[in-house]
């Protein structure tokens, strides 16, 4: 095989996403993407950029403002057999659509004792730190992780964005991928540079349920998720300076939840802070700090420490969004406290 | 469009009645003298469709295998008289491992996709649901169809108009039914829905719509035919409303109260009687024959009742299988 490609190639997250999405819809037939301004658009946040031009109105469909419609036809199309990559433009619109999503396409499977599959994925944009305030800025992945019966992934990079995506894709079950606006590397946002990166031109899966040690380290261990582990990168690197170690645990999936990576970072440094730009109570960090502690409390040095949205709505002005967010001072406030 | 065959019919109501008046039996048998809902040999809520086989067996007559069906909670005409098999079916409604979904779905979430049934307990929600199928049906290139069915309450619901909106749009060959028997639980049509005719909202999203009164079978085989024909054709989607008939409660152990001089007519409402008498009326039908295609029922569905109830029960740790495939 020949191939013009430099292992310089450096994309988006959002270019990744598509890439991904049109490796599917060459290999399979079956898979057409549909949801609100998908087509000539793009995608608002780019997720399927370039599409509409090579795979044209019948495979990549802007349906009406209509989420319960689309998302349940695409449920009806995953269950006869096609393999629907349905788009929900902001995560913050499950309101009008959470039956499909958690009454039907979550339980179908289970209702009918396995005898019918729903092989869908539902992509939606998620994260705020733009000021787009409480409707538009939410993170979520926990309640829909709460929900059984959805796979449930949350990648931080380009290369993960498009490895994930073609698993999802390939997958039996209903995936809900929830990209952060952030991590997108779109211009018109603030510019995460880990945002855009090598990818590997020819299709390739990630597989769904392995974390990643995005960083090795020895002294403190960061669970964390999303834009989040962008931000922790950035830390970690500050923080050699200090002369302290911080291991990084991309989850990359929530769904299933890899205890596995997690307890064995654990268990070598002792010290853990997770961070989620989702809503503290009754999410991510509480379900970390239980894994540790049915497994073996003992491995902690220090107490269990988590940074979380304070369980307040996202708000628009900047000093408060800015307030409340996991930022990287605070994950280095973090850190240092674990370390004093 | 099938022939019309009026036997068929007949046949096809007597066998879901016969099935409702035995599952209603079995249902009430032991939950005595105390009620209790979760109780007996069929636990759970337990919506019957007595009173409603017309509006399931005219739209059936003109449906094809691999043609579907989505049904809301109160499912069972419609299950019966597409062909999903009454013993698998019995089975799961006695939450039995032989079950269609091997106990895990129950009355209301039966799945069947052999014949691609399949029913929800949420009002409406099987209308997009529809449409996702009558997608894949016309991306594949065939000839099929998706029947949405539910009942008039549901068609308040934006469920119902964001699905009538993009099945129109997409020119979807979907039927929506929309069964009208009066009582959205206790809530009378007249207490719940501003246009008295759900054919006008239909044609509000540029589609054919028409309303049956009168809960005539053949007066639903026609309409469905014409709306089965012209989706297959290509023609896109269509709305039939039909006037039926509630013989029952919304649920069993639901005392009706509500429901006043409603009641009081019910006998003289029956479709099952009446059409017995039409069909006598013009010679398609003989006392003899009645008592035949009865018996033929009865032995059918006690046969399904056999099954059900000398299958065994999933155990426990079933209960852990198929949240993911």
């Amino acid at each position: 095989m020949t191939t013009t490609e430099t292992p310089t190639r450096r994309i988006t997250t959002a270019k990744a996403m598509a890439e991904g999405i049109a490796l599917e819809m060459r290999r399979d037939p079956g898979v057409f993407v549909m949801g609100e301004d998908v087509g000539a658009y793009g995608g608002i946040f780019g997720s399927t950029t370039d599409l509409f031009a090579e795979f044209g109105a019948d495979r990549v469909i802007d349906t009406p403002i209509s989420e319960t419609g689309f998302i349940g036809a695409g449920i009806g199309a995953a269950v006869e057999g096609l393999r629907p990559v349905v788009e929900l433009m902001f995560i913050d619109f499950y309101g009008v659509c959470m039956d499909q999503i958690t009454n039907h396409m979550a339980k179908i499977h289970y209702e009918s004792g396995g005898n019918v599959t729903v092989p869908m994925v539902l992509m939606a944009a998620t994260g705020g730190g733009y000021s787009d305030a409480a409707q538009h800025s939410q993170c979520l992945w926990g309640t829909f992780a709460h929900l059984p019966g959805i796979k449930v992934v949350v990648p931080s990079n380009p290369y993960d964005a498009k490895g994930l995506m073609i698993s999802a894709i390939q997958d039996d079950n209903p995936v809900l991928y929830l990209f952060h606006k952030g991590a997108q590397g779109l211009v018109w946002m603030e510019k995460n540079p880990r945002s855009i990166a090598h990818v590997p031109e020819e299709s390739f899966t990630v597989p769904i349920g392995e974390a990643a040690v995005a960083r090795e380290g020895t002294d403190v261990t960061i669970v964390t998720l999303s834009l989040s582990v962008q931000h922790s990168l950035d830390v970690a690197e500050q923080l050699v300076a200090e002369g302290i170690s911080v291991e990084v645990i991309d989850l990359r999936s929530l769904v299933p939840l890899d205890t596995q990576t997690v307890l064995a970072s654990v268990a070598k440094t002792g010290r853990v802070l997770v961070v989620d730009e989702d809503y503290r109570s009754f999410g991510l960090t509480g379900e970390i700090a239980a894994v540790i502690a049915e497994h073996d409390p003992m491995m902690l040095k220090k107490p269990f420490r988590r940074l979380a949205v304070p369980d307040v709505p996202i708000p628009y002005a900047r000093v408060l969004e800015q307030g409340i967010l996991p930022t990287r001072d605070k994950i280095a406030a973090g850190v240092r406290e674990l370390m004093s | 469009m099938n022939p019309l065959n009026r036997l068929d019919l007949y046949k096809q109501m007597v066998r879901i009645r016969q099935y409702e008046s035995r599952i209603l039996q079995e249902y009430h048998a032991d939950k005595k003298p105390a009620w209790d809902i979760g109780a007996g040999l069929i636990p759970g809520e337990m919506h019957l469709s007595a009173g409603q086989e017309p509006s399931a067996v005219g739209v059936c007559a003109n449906l094809k295998q691999g043609d579907a069906i989505t049904a809301p909670h109160r499912p069972h005409h419609f299950a019966l008289a597409h062909g999903v098999d009454m013993n698998a079916m019995t089975a799961e409604i006695y939450g039995r491992d032989t079950g269609l979904c091997r106990g895990k779905g129950g009355h209301m979430h039966l799945f069947d996709p052999e014949n691609h049934f399949s029913c929800s307990g949420i009002i409406a929600q099987g209308y997009p649901v529809a449409c996702g199928q009558a997608m894949a049906f016309k991306r594949k290139g065939t000839d099929h169809v998706a029947v949405a069915v539910a009942g008039e309450g549901a068609a308040n619901q934006g469920a119902f108009h964001e699905s009538l909106n993009l099945a129109s749009l997409w020119k979807l060959p979907v039927i929506f039914v929309i069964e009208d028997n009066d009582w959205a639980i206790s809530v009378p049509r007249s207490h719940s829905t501003a246009n008295a005719s759900n054919a006008d909202r239909a044609s509000g999203y540029g589609m054919p719509g028409v309303r049956i009164e009168n809960n005539d079978v053949e007066a639903v085989f026609e309409a469905a035919g014409v709306a089965i024909d012209r989706a297959r054709a290509g023609g896109g989607p269509s709305l039939i409303e039909i006037h039926t008939l509630r013989l029952w409660g919304h649920f069993e152990g639901d005392a009706q109260a509500y429901r006043g001089a409603d009641l009081d007519t019910l006998d003289a409402r029956d479709p099952i009687p009446l059409y017995a008498a039409t069909l006598a009326e013009i010679g398609d039908l003989s006392m003899d024959q009645v008592a035949s295609i009865a018996a033929d029922a009865a032995a059918e569905v006690d046969a399904a009742i056999t099954f059900a109830t000398s299958s065994p029960f999933p155990t426990a740790d079933d209960a852990l299988l198929h949240v993911f495939a």
